[in-house]
């Protein structure tokens, strides 16, 4: 992988300047000095009910005030008196859907008068993107997207495109939502790296901390203080109430072997009974990468465009090979989801597919726990 | 876009009815450079793309020595095969490929191979009995063990009948429903293993077709001595990608296009006997 499509991998190179202080009236010239250098910012803001990252114009569309409240089967937002802009978890989608497009043209068939067939990329450029306030849940969940889709024989190249450039501007959670395990995981609630600047959010503004070149240049730019003892004794503070505000946990950071020498517990059966199998938690999951290749003709018959769109385990055409359908129950397929997500991932890209962010359990129209489901598969002998 | 995911132009330059619902199409890539630098192995697969309808895995049967030359053997089945069905020679369609590992031919040279297929004949297989008798001295004993359900569901009938007339090469054929005229074993697959001579030091099985008939083939090749890790099995799942990304193929932690289709039997052992993967 050269460095040029990984810049966060810089953040090994890098120095660690000292973390620096920023009002929190200065995030607009945090977006302004990524703007001028080239990237289009995205980051959380209200949108039908929820914290969705889209198109930033401004610092004031930040979702200040705002808090989300998170349980299974449900995720509201809330109104609060706090001036803070990240004070809630996650909302349903991040940074996956920026990279890894839930629908998208991957080439375009024409047929030339003589029959012949020609092959062209859809692909289009990309303006770099700069993502504000990517959770540590994510960026561990970026980091796996990038292991499947760039680091195998076969780099994806529409991933790579968007992915080359991108800049991250991660916030540490402070707020974890009762869905949230990441600490379980060993993914958050702090950044540990792949990010290009880090945000900690205090009352009064941001400890901001570069991890990468590009984030250092960008921090320069900005002149501020340093942070000052108090400041950063605040963050540690933060840092541990936002652990111990989390209760969730899976029964082990690697279960395949546990979940494998358990194909056959009635556990699977009874989640059955509950799951829907509508494919949400696969939506939401920032890890699930299954995708449908389909072609729409045109229809003057002269060219058909080939896509690819998000495909989830759930469905009953996701595994259907001449008349056999391989998964045709919701037994089958939530046990497909839950064996791949906690373990054959371990196999295929050396740690777990889950990064603890509760997506899944908010999402659930029904409120399934993967927590409480891999507990009762993993803890006890059917 | 990288070659693997951009299809080529190829033309159809031959097609043959191998029965009513089953036809081989041989495709010849018309870009010249791609043409003369496409190789594969046996056992290997293309992305064949219909116009305007989509892509469908198919393992190329022909001989790897003529790789200009490439032969799709296809059941119409679904959209896309159905489609392909009415095709004719000079008609164009997509291509890209190869994928995945084909069947470990170095390995079996100087070893009686056993190749034990069953359902409407196995392509993945026939590229690898038309490999070995194209190199025969290389091998030993050949034994082609096929199972169908009915009789009439053989295709390819007369080309058994020949490699049984072939030195050193047998075929053991049986269906469930026989007819008048089957002159082979009527009853299920796995009752004619036990009319073949293994010698498992000197054996290499490779299996293809329902996985059930290959985990009872299994059962019966292990409890004959042949140990696990001289079985293949090319494994069939839904493609989309064919690179190991679309997750449609992921079996345990393998992704069949991009780790198999063919397996060492022990690679995916463990969920072998598991429905649902």
């Amino acid at each position: 992988m050269s460095q040029s499509v990984m810049p966060p991998d810089e953040t090994q190179a890098t120095s660690n300047p000292a973390p620096a202080f920023l009002p929190r009236a200065r995030m607009q010239e945090l977006l302004q000095h990524l703007e001028d250098a080239g990237f289009a910012c995205i980051g959380p803001t209200v949108r039908e009910g929820a914290i969705a990252y889209q198109r930033l114009r401004s610092a004031s569309e930040l979702p200040a005030g705002m808090s989300d409240e998170q349980t299974p089967g449900s995720y509201r937002i809330r109104v609060t008196r706090s001036a803070r802009q990240f004070a809630w978890a996650n909302g349903p989608q991040a940074l996956k859907p920026l990279l890894f497009a839930p629908r998208e043209t991957l080439w375009r068939a024409t047929r030339q008068s003589d029959g012949t067939l020609c092959f062209a990329s859809a692909m289009t450029a990309q303006m770099p993107l700069a993502v504000i306030g990517v959770r540590a849940c994510d960026l561990a969940a970026l980091a796996l997207q990038d292991r499947h889709f760039l680091l195998g024989a076969h780099p994806d190249p529409c991933y790579a495109a968007r992915r080359k450039d991108l800049f991250v501007v991660a916030v540490h959670c402070s707020h974890p939502a009762s869905t949230c395990f990441c600490s379980s995981t060993g993914d958050g609630p702090r950044a540990a790296g792949g990010y290009d600047i880090a945000l900690a959010e205090l009352d009064e503004g941001y400890v901001a901390t570069a991890g990468s070149p590009r984030g250092e240049a960008i921090l320069a730019a900005l002149r501020p203080a340093p942070a000052n003892a108090e400041q950063l004794a605040a963050v540690e503070v933060q840092y541990e109430q936002a652990i111990a505000a989390q209760s969730r946990t899976l029964p082990g950071r690697d279960l395949r072997a546990a979940l494998f020498a358990n194909l056959e517990h009635a556990r699977w059966q009874d989640v059955s009974q509950r799951c829907l199998s509508c494919g949400n938690c696969t939506s939401v999951c920032p890890t699930c990468f299954c995708h449908s290749e389909m072609d729409v003709p045109q229809l003057d018959g002269g060219s058909s465009e080939h896509l690819r769109e998000w495909d989830s385990c759930f469905t009953r055409g996701h595994s259907y090979i001449h008349g056999l359908t391989i998964r045709p129950d919701t037994r089958t397929r939530y046990r497909q989801w839950l064996t791949h997500k906690l373990g054959s991932w371990h196999e295929q890209y050396g740690r777990s597919g889950c990064v603890g962010c509760g997506r899944c359990i908010s999402w659930c129209p029904v409120g399934i726990d993967i927590t409480e489901e891999a507990g009762a598969i993993c803890s006890s002998q059917k | 876009m990288t070659p693997a995911k951009l299809p080529l132009d190829a033309q159809i330059v031959g097609r043959i009815e191998e029965s009513p619902t089953i036809f081989t199409l041989r495709l010849r890539l018309r870009d010249d450079r791609a043409r003369e630098a496409y190789r594969f192995a046996p056992g290997q697969f293309n992305m064949v793309y219909l116009y305007g309808v989509g892509e469908i895995p198919i393992s190329i049967v022909s001989d790897p020595r003529d790789p200009a030359l490439l032969d799709h053997t296809i059941r119409a089945v679904g959209r896309v095969t159905q489609g392909l069905a009415r095709l004719r020679e000079g008609d164009h369609i997509g291509l890209r490929g190869p994928f995945g590992h084909g069947w470990p031919l170095q390995r079996a040279e100087g070893h009686d191979i056993l190749v034990v297929t069953g359902g409407l004949g196995c392509a993945p297989v026939v590229a690898v009995i038309n490999f070995i008798l194209m190199r025969r001295e290389r091998f030993g004993r050949l034994t082609i063990i096929q199972g169908v359900k009915h009789a009439e569901e053989l295709i390819w009938r007369e080309r058994y009948a020949y490699w049984n007339t072939l030195p050193d090469t047998h075929v053991l054929l049986a269906a469930d429903h026989g007819g008048p005229l089957w002159p082979w074993h009527v009853g299920l697959v796995t009752e004619v293993f036990d009319q073949v001579q293994i010698i498992p030091a000197r054996t290499i099985a490779m299996m293809c077709g329902p996985e059930g008939m290959m985990h009872a083939g299994i059962k019966n090749l292990t409890g004959r001595g042949i140990t696990e890790d001289r079985i293949y099995l090319s494994m069939e799942r839904s493609m989309h990608c064919a690179v190991g990304h679309c997750g449609h193929c992921q079996y345990g932690a393998n992704f069949v296009c991009r780790d198999g289709p063919v397996f060492a039997y022990p690679r995916i052992k463990e969920l072998f006997s598991s429905k649902g993967f």
